[in-house]
């Protein structure tokens, strides 16, 4: 199969975040940045899935300024064959301009299987995935916890509140990606020799119009100091007049 | 004045409480943009639009149904391609729907085909001039990022919880409209839903969730915690990643910065230590109760009350208090 499997770089999650001088960004100096984690659970399940069908390509898509190459490279290290950057000077938070640019370069690569994380750390917006597929008027599933192809047809598992649908479909499609789908690969030492060879192409994006920009970004307020309030089941009865009287939620 | 269309989602043909919190997010809106008519669209098998009444009492004043018996599923094509084709009829300045596991595939379905720009998760919408200002904590919530939309039709989808659902009782009239699609036509086809746990509350709808870690020292032990639970009577029980890693609980029951993220009127974390990444999830709670062994745990430093002791003594003696306390209400 022809797969596509479009990836976001972004900070390692456990990082303590400050933000920048502009208060519209936040500071990057010091931050560790790598391949999203739901982008590399995509690569992932694209991988396993042109090892067990057979004969297929696995190409790497992100939307971003230079330093994505670095991104597209730790997922040719998996094993994605190739690479494109769409290239911008920063990653706009308008998910809908984005998502144009990736389905004008998706539309005419006869892809058969085109395959994002369910969301990026950084946004958690979840819209680039099921945007470019409504563009390019294919079949999208968010957030499959299992997915099988055969035949030209999909079968994938998705969680929703309180409940899991199984739904089916047919390529070609578009599925993001949740956690527990597979664990993904560390880049083998030959993985990340041949990855420097493997080609990377770079196109300017076709972002169109962008209509959402940050105006401000803050650290949430810190949470009023706790206490404690005494030791074992001793303490039940003052936390419950405490829940009826103060907080008022019993 | 401003029309505002908001996507009152239904499961059956019953209101979810995510669907309520979006029509008043409409109304607030509305409201503050010069008092512009709300119109609720809502789509599902026939007897949904026995809905109307409720919306209204929300803030509704058009209730616009879409009923088809293709529907009982929820059918999020269906749904997007008749709501794209109702915001296209009316003189919308936004349309907002909750941002649950429907709303992440309608709204961005709705947003290509509308030519509008989306923002997801909002937990604050204002209107100045052209553009919406949108508050949507990102980084896992360790950031919140002010957004501004500058368009004049916006797709905004509502964090579940971040705005509580509010009275603004009208009559609403209410309106017919035929799926724009044909629900056995849809590219993406539900073959089987498997309820896990039916009747018990979402953990984006529980206005209480309790919530365990490792402290439990065992799957089992999670019986305290449903005994909790069924004390409050509109509680939902949660888990950390370790413990949803190990089998102990399911994996859609995780809260953190991988799983749900939550913000209850009340959580209770029993035997959590408070890693960052579990924080990251239930931070935004209303009120929290920590329950730990280790008084230097860090969850105690986002809880407004702690005790310090063993959770599997602590939490049946809270189960007994609180069935006491509902018992006397």
């Amino acid at each position: 199969m022809k797969i596509a499997v479009c990836i976001k770089r972004t900070p390692d999650s456990e990082s303590r975040f400050r933000i920048a001088a502009s208060s519209t960004a936040i500071d990057e100096a010091g931050l560790k940045f790598d391949i999203d984690d739901f982008a590399s659970y995509a690569v992932e399940v694209a991988l396993q899935l042109n090892e067990k069908q057979g004969p297929g390509e696995t190409v790497a898509i992100a939307v971003g300024p230079d330093s994505v190459q670095e991104t597209l490279r730790k997922a040719m290290s998996m094993g994605a064959d190739r690479a494109v950057q769409l290239k911008t000077d920063a990653v706009p938070v308008d998910g809908l301009a984005v998502a144009k640019a990736l389905a004008a370069e998706l539309s005419a690569g006869g892809f058969d299987l085109v395959l994002f994380g369910k969301h990026a750390f950084d946004t958690a917006a979840g819209v680039v995935g099921t945007a470019t597929a409504e563009l390019m008027g294919i079949p999208c599933v968010t957030a499959a916890t299992k997915l099988d192809i055969a035949n030209g047809r999909g079968t994938a598992r998705r969680e929703i509140e309180g409940a899991a649908e199984i739904v089916e479909f047919a390529l070609p499609a578009a599925v993001t990606i949740d956690e527990g789908i597979a664990r993904p690969r560390y880049p083998s030492l030959k993985g990340i020799m041949a990855a420097k060879k493997k080609p990377l192409e770079t196109k300017p994006a076709q972002l169109g119009p962008v209509r959402v920009r940050v105006k401000s970004m803050a650290l949430p307020p810190e949470r009023p100091a706790g206490r404690i309030i005494g030791e074992g089941a001793a303490a039940v009865p003052e936390l419950v007049r405490l829940l009826q009287t103060e907080a008022k939620v019993l | 004045m401003a029309q505002v269309l908001v996507f009152a989602e239904t499961r059956g043909t019953s209101p979810r409480k995510a669907g309520l919190e979006a029509v008043t997010a409409a109304r607030q809106l509305a409201d503050a943009t010069g008092g512009g008519e709300v119109h609720a669209f809502v789509a599902g098998p026939p007897g949904v639009g026995g809905v109307a009444e409720v919306l209204g009492q929300h803030g509704a004043d058009v209730v616009v149904i879409v009923e088809h018996a293709g529907m009982a599923t929820s059918n999020r094509e269906v749904v997007a391609a008749t709501l794209a084709a109702r915001a296209k009829v009316g003189s919308y300045r936004a349309v907002l729907l909750p941002f649950s596991a429907q709303g992440r595939e309608v709204g961005p379905q709705v947003a290509a085909k509308l030519d509008a720009p989306i923002v997801s998760d909002a937990t604050e919408i204002k209107a100045a001039g052209d553009t919406l200002v949108v508050t949507h904590p990102a980084y896992a919530n360790k950031v919140i990022a002010t957004l501004e939309v500058t368009a004049p039709l916006a797709v905004v989808s509502l964090r579940p919880s971040a705005i509580a659902a509010a009275a603004s009782p009208r009559t609403a009239r209410t309106e017919t409209m035929a799926p724009a699609i044909d629900p056995s036509a849809a590219k993406v086809a539900v073959k089987e839903v498997i309820e896990g746990g039916r009747g018990k509350l979402d953990l984006g709808e529980a206005p209480v969730i309790v919530a365990g870690g490792r402290g439990l020292k065992a799957a089992e032990n999670f019986r305290l915690l449903e005994d909790l639970a069924a004390a409050f009577g509109n509680a939902a029980v949660g888990a950390t990643r370790a413990v949803t890693d190990d089998g102990w609980r399911p994996h859609s029951d995780q809260i953190g910065q991988t799983g749900r993220q939550v913000s209850p009127q009340l959580y209770v974390a029993a035997g959590i230590s408070g890693a960052i990444q579990h924080l990251a999830g239930m931070r935004t709670s209303r009120t929290i109760v920590a329950i730990n062994k280790d008084k230097e745990a860090p969850i105690f430093k986002v809880a407004d009350y702690g005790i310090v002791g063993d959770v599997l003594e602590i939490v049946p003696a809270l189960t007994a208090a609180v069935r006491d306390a509902k018992a006397r209400h």
